[in-house]
Parts: C-alpha cells; structure tokens; sequence
C-alpha cells in the first residue's frame, strides 16, 4: 500500500497539485513530491496525471471479510420514555430508500424497559422486522449495557449497514460499537446513497468546519456503520396497515456490566432547552455590541414563541448561555425561521443553520457572508431593525385578533373621514 | 490521581479557505493549534491533578510539528508528554487511531483518569475518545460539562443532552470526553513556558508501543475518503429595500406570503 511519485515521468506540470484536497503535493525543481503525512491515498492526483501517469497508487484491496454474508439495513431506536424520537423517523424514511435500493430488509433495533408497544410503531413507519431487547436493566441509555446488546445482535444477525442517529446518545454509542466490532464508522452524515457498480454505502459529511463536504466509504469491513444527522432527513407516513415481525431478543447468554450509572436527569426549562426542536429562532451575534443589547433578541423571540440561539463569539463573550449556541461546536438547527441579527456567518456558524427553511439575515455589512445562504435579507442596524421588526409582528399579531368586523368599520370611517 | 489527557494538533480553522475553482483546501500560512476542546480537557486535568494529586501525561499523534501543541500543554503545567510519530500512523482514521492511542496508554502503564475534548474541530467526528475506551475496556461518559465529586472508585459527572443535564456515576477507571462549558482554560505562565522550552517530549514509534501494523494507519482504517467537494450555497438572498420600516414591513408581509408567519 502506498503512493509514488515516477520521478522520470514527472514533467513538474502541477496538475496534480492543483486537485489534491488535502493539500499534499508540493513541485520543487519540475518534480512532484508527496507528503504521505497529510495524503488520503484519495487517487485524485493519479487521475489528474492520465496524461503523464507519473503518480502510482498501489492499494491492498483483500477484502477481509466475505461481505455477501451482510445483509439488511438496520436502525437504531431511540426511545424516550417509550416514545420513538424523531430522528429514529428519519432513519427509517432514509433506511428504507437504501434497503429498497439493495433489495435488503429494513430492521430497527428497540432497547428499553417495556417499551414494547413502540416497536409495533417502528413497523408503521417502515420497518419489516424489530429485534426487541426488554429489560429493566436496559431502562436507561448506558454505554455499556446498550454497546453489549448491539453488538451481540449484529455478530449474531450480520446486518449490511447500521444507521445511528447523531445524537447525545447515538454519538457515545456508535464509536463505542464500531471499535468493538472493528468496523468502519462515518460521524453525522447529512447524505446516504448506494453506489449503483458496487453497492457500497456513499456517507457524505461536511468535513472542515463545514468547508467541503467528504463522502465517505467503508470497502472492506461490514457492517457499514454511520451516524446521522438529526433534521436532515424527512420523516415518513404512518401506514397502520403495515405488516412486520417483531422478534424478541435473548441477550441473557451476555453479562451486562454496568459501570457507568444515571443518577438524575435535570432537564432545562421550556425557554431554554430545546432550540434544537422550536420553529422559530431568533439568533444574535456580535454585531449587537453588548450583552445589554442582547434583550432584544429575547424580546423577538418572545412575541415569535421562539427559541433564542447565539453565535459562538456572542457565547464567547458571556451574552448568552453555551446551550444557546448554534453551530460547529454548538447545536445543529433546522427551524422553519431562522433569524440572525448581528451574525456575520462564519462557515463555522452556517453549518449549524443553513438547512433551516427560511433564513432572514440582519447585518450592518453587505458584504457579510451570512447573506449568502439567507432568504430574505436586510442591510442595516440590528440595534434598529429588531425592536421595528418586533413591533410590526405585535402588530399584525393584535389586528389578526381582532374580529374582521371591526376592521371593516374601521375601514369605513377611514372612508368617511376622508 | 494520574491522568492521561489526549490531544489533537488541528489547523486554525477560521483560517482554512477553500479555492473555490479547483475546490481544494489552501494550506498555506495554515497555524496547527491545539483543538479547542482539548484546552478544556487539559484544563480538567490539571485540576483534578491540583486537588487530588497524581501525574497529568498529555498524549498526541501526528506529524513532528505537533511537539508545539505539547509544549503548549506542558507550558501550562501537565508533568509529562508524549507524540506518536511514526510513518506508518498516517492517513489513520478514528478506528486506527484509537487502537494506536490505546497501544500508548497501554505503555504509559497506570492511569485512573483519560480525558479527552468532545471532538476535535477538524474531523467533527467526536468518535475517538469513545473507541478508545473500547479499546482499553474502561467505561467512558462522553460531552461532560461538570465534575461533582471524585473518589478513588468513581466520580459524578453532569453530561450534556438535547434535553438538558444527566447526572453520571461513573467507575474509575475511565474516560470523559470534556465540552465547553466545564471550565474557563488558564493561560500559561511564564516560568511554565520556560520549563515547557526546556522539557523533552517522548517521541514513540510503531515499535515503541507495540502496534500491529495492520492496525496502524491508512492500513488500519476500514473507511476511506472518496470525493471532496465545496458545497454550494444554493440560496439568493432577497435585499429588502427602503427605510427601516418598510423593510420590516416588507418583510413581515412576505414571511406571512411563504407562512412562517
């Protein structure tokens, strides 16, 4: 396994510096050099260099397992109190596109204390089959009990592809399961498709900071295993009529250790918790100037029954609490509305809100990047623009309460005053 | 108390540009720094180490030039550090590089506490501290944003969820991966830094720790880097004209068209 520059071929023509992604190739003298430190082995360069064909890549490709043995696109259920959350939704709408694909069966895996009234869920939403693990040990996510019942399902079933949503918990758990079982894993995937010749699964991601986005596979080692972005994907029809098969699993053969152990759960207050779920986010920047100013985004959230996020500098800078703070190292949203006031929009940010369904940019500079993914936009003060903003949806809010009569009286004395 | 801290050397990200006609990463006059979520995780160490005692080792993988991001660490007070350099590391993915990671722990010998931040700003991928307490067979509580209380046998962390907070009881020992929020960073002092200029920083190979090779580097990682591209921004902003008002009205009246509103 390795890559090599043919040093009599090389003409020194850059082609090849001018495609590596990662930035490893440097000419010096009319003679490529690779950096294998910072080389994926991705073969851009050997494409780029057909001409030529001075760059050789030699890949070990020993499959090292027999992978038609895997079969089945699978899912991990999350459950909250027995309810399925959404994202375990998403991975079945999505889980199902890729199983139809292959020609595979879609199967959920369902964890918990008496939760078995939800499996019955997962089959309306597409699943054709639910391992179901019931216990009172399973009550609570905790790594250790749930990687043992996974991985003991898996060994056992071989599924093809394992799907996790990329949550709190999905992302403690799926790293946890994929170096137990040796298998390849893709964090927080935002695309899934098969390759149509060789029926792998295409895991596309933002890598960067959200710079480039990388698609990922995983050749050798089965099961493919990938964690999923909550939001991105749309959630299915429930079809009551759906016929699948729920099997209880036996995990008792297996010791479940338990080192770990939930003591509380304090959840946040309404306001606060959650901007990953409300419609509406009113987010503020530091282009708000102080943390004084920050009331006012406070105010338009409050008359939008919003969620109030931040960017990292606003959080940085004490305004507003982390949990408030949307992107890269903060929180993913998808909201129906999306307001920024005072966000420049670093790509760090963007990443964390560009897949909202409207986006309404507020920024002093026309020139700030936040203009380039937003719907509507407005080039002026924040410090202006929000309280005006605030005031006009009061507004419309009261004249949409009052009864239609009174606004056609009004009209009319309009008309006779005139 | 000893503790293992790892840390990653990661291109100052607000720096990374993208030439958008051959969609590749501009490198140059790239800094590495320490990932941020690590200056966290290093500052937890330190700490625990302050009120309990013990050793703070601080542990890296990657090219020569990360003896710069340890020294960092030791400029702010960690005892010892230690770069996994070796050829054959490179190209690793979460999977290679917590095996290897796990080789070097394993040399270090006795640790009741490994710390890592929640991920690492580059990759995003927040698997390596978890796949690394796989690889050790120690429990692991990952995004903790708070520590209650330490004994010898366990401590109790806060972790962050979508939902909130979750009170952890975890067994040492084991391994957390730290987030923002759990602490403010210190800045290195000066006799810190000229001890950290001075200090010798271990550099271990493929040998040193014992690694199988097949387990190392591009060789070790099942999932590989097909395709790069520069997502595009597919939205055009409509610029609402005119005066304050008229814009937000402009803009009220159109959220209501679409229905957000």
């Amino acid at each position: 396994m390795g890559i090599r520059v043919i040093e009599e071929k090389c003409k020194g023509c850059k082609l090849c510096v001018e495609v590596c992604p990662f930035g490893a190739i440097t000419v010096t003298k009319k003679l490529a050099r690779i950096d294998i430190a910072n080389c994926n082995l991705c073969g851009a360069c050997v494409e780029a260099c057909e001409e030529f064909a001075a760059i050789e890549l030699v890949r070990e490709e020993t499959p090292i397992i027999d992978k038609s043995q895997y079969r089945g696109v699978w899912v991990f259920a999350e459950q909250k109190e027995g309810r399925i959350t959404n994202v375990t939704l998403e991975l079945l709408c999505e889980g199902r596109k890729l199983a139809d694909k292959l020609g595979e069966s879609l199967c959920a895996m369902l964890l918990g204390d008496q939760v078995a009234k939800a499996a019955r869920d997962l089959i309306c939403f597409g699943a054709d089959k639910v391992y179901l693990a019931e216990s009172g040990q399973l009550d609570v996510f905790i790594e250790d009990t749930f990687t043992e019942v996974i991985t003991g399902l898996i060994k056992e079933h071989k599924p093809n592809i394992v799907l996790l949503g990329a949550t709190a918990i999905g992302r403690s758990l799926a790293p946890r399961v994929a170096s137990r079982l040796e298998t390849g894993l893709t964090a927080d995937c935002t695309g899934l498709e098969i390759d149509p010749e060789t029926r792998n699964l295409l895991q596309t991601r933002p890598a960067f900071g959200g710079n480039l986005m990388a698609t990922i596979i995983c050749p050798n080692h089965r099961p493919q295993m990938a964690s999923v972005r909550p939001r991105v994907f749309n959630r299915p029809q429930r079809d009551e009529l759906r016929i699948g098969r729920i099997v209880r699993y036996d995990y008792k053969g297996h010791s479940l250790t338990q080192r770990a152990q939930l003591l509380a759960v304090v959840k946040e207050s309404a306001k606060t918790a959650g901007i990953a779920e409300t419609e509406i986010i009113v987010a503020g920047g530091v282009g708000l100037g102080d943390a004084g100013n920050f009331k006012i985004i406070e105010n338009l959230a409050q008359v939008l029954d919003g969620g109030v996020g931040a960017s990292r500098r606003a959080v940085d800078a004490g305004w507003a609490p982390y949990t408030h703070q949307v992107g890269q190292t903060g929180k993913t949203v998808r909201p129906k509305l999306y307001i920024a006031c005072g966000i420049s929009g670093a790509i760090q940010h963007l990443v964390g809100m560009q897949s909202s369904e409207i986006i309404v940019a507020i920024n002093k500079d026309p020139k700030a990047p936040i203009f380039n993914v937003a719907d509507y936009s407005i080039v002026g003060d924040v410090l202006e623009v929000v309280p005006a903003l605030t005031e006009e949806i009061k507004k419309t809010r009261t004249e949409d309460k009052e009864p239609v009569i009174q606004n056609s009286k009004q009209e009319s004395e309009l008309v006779l005053s005139s | 108390m000893d503790i293992i801290v790892c840390v990653k050397q990661v291109p100052d990200t607000l720096e990374v540009n993208v030439n958008r006609e051959t969609n590749t990463l501009i490198r140059e006059g790239v800094d590495g720094v320490i990932n941020p979520f690590d200056l966290y995780a290093v500052e937890e160490g330190l700490r625990l180490k302050e009120q309990y005692g013990g050793m703070v080792t601080v542990l890296s993988m990657g090219p020569p030039q990360v003896v710069d991001t340890l020294r960092q660490a030791l400029g702010l007070g960690t005892d010892n550090a230690v770069l996994l350099n070796d050829i054959g590391f490179a190209g690793a993915d979460t999977l290679a590089t917590s095996y290897t990671l796990a080789k070097a722990v394993k040399r270090i010998g006795h640790f009741d506490l490994i710390i890592c931040g929640r991920q690492a700003v580059d990759g995003d991928t927040a698997h390596v501290g978890p796949s690394l307490a796989e690889k050790l067979g120690v429990p692991h509580i990952s995004c903790v944003i708070k520590i209650n209380e330490v004994t010898d046998e366990y401590m109790i962390t806060e972790r962050m969820t979508e939902e909130g907070i979750e009170k952890v009881k975890l067994s040492l020992p084991g391994l957390i991966t730290v987030s923002k929020g759990i602490n403010k960073p210190r800045f290195p002092s000066l006799i810190g830094k000229i001890k950290a200029a001075r200090a010798e920083i271990e550099v271990w190979s493929t040998q040193d720790i014992n690694a199988d090779e097949d387990k190392i580097g591009l060789k070790g990682s099942p999932t590989r880097v097909v395709k790069m591209v520069t997502p595009q921004h597919e939205r055009q902003g409509l610029f609402l004209e005119g005066s304050v008002q008229e814009k937000v009205t402009d803009l009220v009246s159109k959220l209501r068209q679409v229905k957000v509103l």
